[in-house]
């Protein structure tokens, strides 16, 4: 039986849990939500610019004026607008130059590394799963990655790829290819501009994936491996007595077995992955581009560094880039939860 | 085919024994090579962190880059201490994580009791209510928050109380350390709690002699997962921080900015980096069981 006496105690030990959690984790869902959806009529602003970067006239040739603008903390301590609900905000968002580069890039990580790292842990995984001797000291060297600062051992890539007194044009002239370079020099392949002025996108991309798929590893092979050393060990029997290739045993009984812990790692995967913003700030700092590389949107700006950017001066907007990363995250999920129930056993 | 069994004689059998153990003994090979192959490669930055900043810069720069420093310098650490001001980075970054630490376990151990073992009306859904808000990405915080904190006047602070504050409060409250707990105190038979009762046992002295001893692994694992998080906390100090309370995160990035343009002094920054590694490593070598425990639970870096 409950009596009201208790009711008030554990209420008194909810308490302070609830504050916070009201102020820094309630009021913002709704205040972002809120945020997202609020504009201002700026009667001072011409109304907008053509694609020459004139301001937009009217039919005579006067220039229009007055447009709306998103929420801003600035405008609502100042006290005089008056906000109203509007949709505007998002348009700003998918109209930004270089929404559409933003996008690609933070897509592109995510379709990349999931896969990748994925496929790598679980052969990992089922090769630890397989071995005895070595097997501690192995499992403890691949968990390393994760107990590291993503932007100390960031840098620690970029010098690896960082070429010393880099010369674009012709690199052979360049002080010092740097260690990644030296290592495919030794299998003769040619030095590649990595991160350094003049580098390529597709290059940085592939830094930036090889850094990625590094630092996802551990926590991925953690679960696998988990997973394996708590399957059943009748079905492997039941396999070798059956004498069933090692490939077909990995893709008809391991994987299946392992299907949850595989939709899980890909899903906690595809989350991260559309939030990469500190691996990228590791290697390329907070410019996230090559030296040069761009002057408007940084060439490796994602979502989070762009919700970020907008922190300090146009909230609004950063809240409306939020609720679609919000929306877009959502989405994924679901996806990935209604492919992993069809083809996921149990 | 029955002719052919037949024939199998003794030789045979001995012949297709031996050619499983050729192939058994060739597949571990390659299993150790494999392996071998990638524990190289994830343990190769962590070796050349090291030995990059243990060399001069002239050795840094020679066009085929040395395995080995010809010769050990240590100066690049005195350097890094230097330039990045790692000290005032350690302090702020200490307090910070001491702090939060505490305040968080307090908490998390009180929450987590009364949703284990009180009974109080809307319990089911509340708890509910708080697993809910662990889906929504931490972005989606950030932005209300950072105008929360403007508001209190807390922003970019150099009074020291306020200034720390705004790194600790926002983040006290974990969900997922307040599930992590709860789910380790539902396991305590509850006989032992009917029994403190019957005893006249209060209910706080109860959870300090019972209940907090006997979850001292998970606690274990909350504290070191949120010092973790307070060493490798990188953006909510970038937004709100003063310059004087930042934490080593971003002192370490901001004080090497020049990354990429390839003439930054690589063997002092690889030194910096060493220096704010290494409580990472020596805290990973000894207590590695409860942060893989808790991280098989989690997927939450931090």
């Amino acid at each position: 039986m409950v009596d009201s006496k208790h009711q008030w105690k554990a209420w008194l030990y909810l308490l302070p849990a609830i504050i916070l959690l009201l102020v820094f984790t309630v009021w913002p869902i709704i205040n972002t939500v809120r945020m997202s959806f609020t504009v201002y009529w700026d009667e001072t602003d011409v109304a907008g610019y053509d694609e020459n970067g004139m301001p937009l006239t009217d039919e005579n040739g006067k220039v229009l004026w007055g447009r709306y603008k998103g929420y801003s903390i600035a405008e609502e301590l100042g006290g005089e607008r008056e906000f109203e609900f509007g949709l505007n905000n998002f348009k700003e968002v998918v109209k930004t130059d270089g929404f559409w580069q933003i996008m690609k890039n933070t897509v592109i990580l995510c379709i990349l590394t999931v896969p990748i790292s994925t496929f790598l842990a679980l052969l990992i995984a089922v090769c630890l799963n397989a071995i005895r001797p070595l097997r501690r000291l192995l499992q403890t060297i691949f968990f390393l990655p994760y107990v590291t600062n993503s932007i100390a051992i960031g840098m620690v890539f970029a010098a690896m790829f960082n070429i010393v007194g880099v010369n674009p044009s012709n690199l052979d002239q360049s002080t010092s290819l740097g260690i990644i370079n030296a290592v495919l020099g030794w299998f003769g392949a040619d030095p590649i501009n990595w991160i350094n002025q003049g580098s390529t996108y597709g290059a940085n991309i592939a830094v930036m994936v090889i850094y990625i798929v590094w630092n996802a590893l551990p926590f991925k092979i953690l679960i696998l491996l988990g997973g394996l050393q708590s399957v059943n060990k009748q079905y492997y029997d039941a396999a070798k007595v059956d004498s069933t290739p090692k490939w077909r045993v990995f893709t008809r009984v391991t994987v299946p077995l392992l299907s949850p812990m595989i939709a899980y790692v890909v899903i906690t995967g595809f989350i991260g992955g559309f939030k990469e913003y500190t691996s990228i700030v590791g290697i390329f700092g907070e410019k996230m581009q090559p030296p040069g590389a761009s002057v408007g949107v940084p060439r490796l700006q994602t979502m989070v560094g762009y919700i970020y950017d907008n922190l300090g001066n146009a909230e609004g907007i950063a809240s409306a880039a939020a609720i679609i990363l919000f929306a877009l995250i959502f989405v994924v999920t679901l996806i990935n939860l209604w492919v992993s129930k069809k083809k996921t056993h149990y | 085919m029955s002719k052919e069994m037949k024939v199998l004689t003794e030789k045979d059998l001995q012949q297709v024994t031996s050619r499983q153990k050729v192939t058994k003994v060739v597949s571990q090979v390659l299993l150790y090579l494999f392996l071998c192959t990638m524990a190289l490669i994830i343990i190769f930055p962590f070796y050349w962190m090291i030995i990059s900043s243990l060399k001069d810069l002239a050795e840094y720069r020679l066009s085929t880059p040395t395995l080995f420093p010809r010769e050990i310098h240590w100066y690049n650490y005195v350097k890094a201490f230097q330039k990045a001001e790692l000290l005032n980075l350690f302090k702020n970054t200490l307090i910070v994580g001491i702090v939060s630490t505490i305040l968080s376990l307090i908490i998390t151990i009180i929450t987590a009791f009364a949703f284990a073992r009180l009974e109080f009306k809307g319990k089911n859904a509340l708890f509910a209510a708080l697993l809910a808000t662990m889906m929504i990405p931490g972005e989606l915080f950030t932005i209300t928050n950072f105008i929360t904190i403007t508001k209190l006047g807390w922003y970019k602070s150099d009074d020291p109380i306020k200034g720390y504050a705004v790194l600790i409060v926002p983040f006290l409250v974990s969900v997922f350390y307040i599930y992590l707990l709860r789910q380790n105190f539902l396991q305590i038979p509850n006989e032992l709690y009917l029994a403190a009762k019957v005893d006249g046992t209060s209910d706080f002295k109860y959870l300090c002699k019972v209940m907090i001893p006997l979850s001292l692994p998970t606690l274990i694992s909350i504290t070191i997962l949120k010092m973790m998080g307070s060493w490798n906390s990188y953006v909510w100090p970038r937004l709100v921080a003063h310059k004087d309370f930042y934490l080593i995160t971003n002192g370490l990035r901001s004080a090497f900015t020049d990354a990429g343009s390839g003439e930054a002094d690589i063997p002092v920054q690889m030194a910096a980096v060493a220096v704010v590694s290494a409580p990472l490593f020596l805290v990973f070598i000894f207590l590695r069981k409860y942060i893989m425990k808790g991280v098989s639970r989690s997927g939450i870096k931090g």
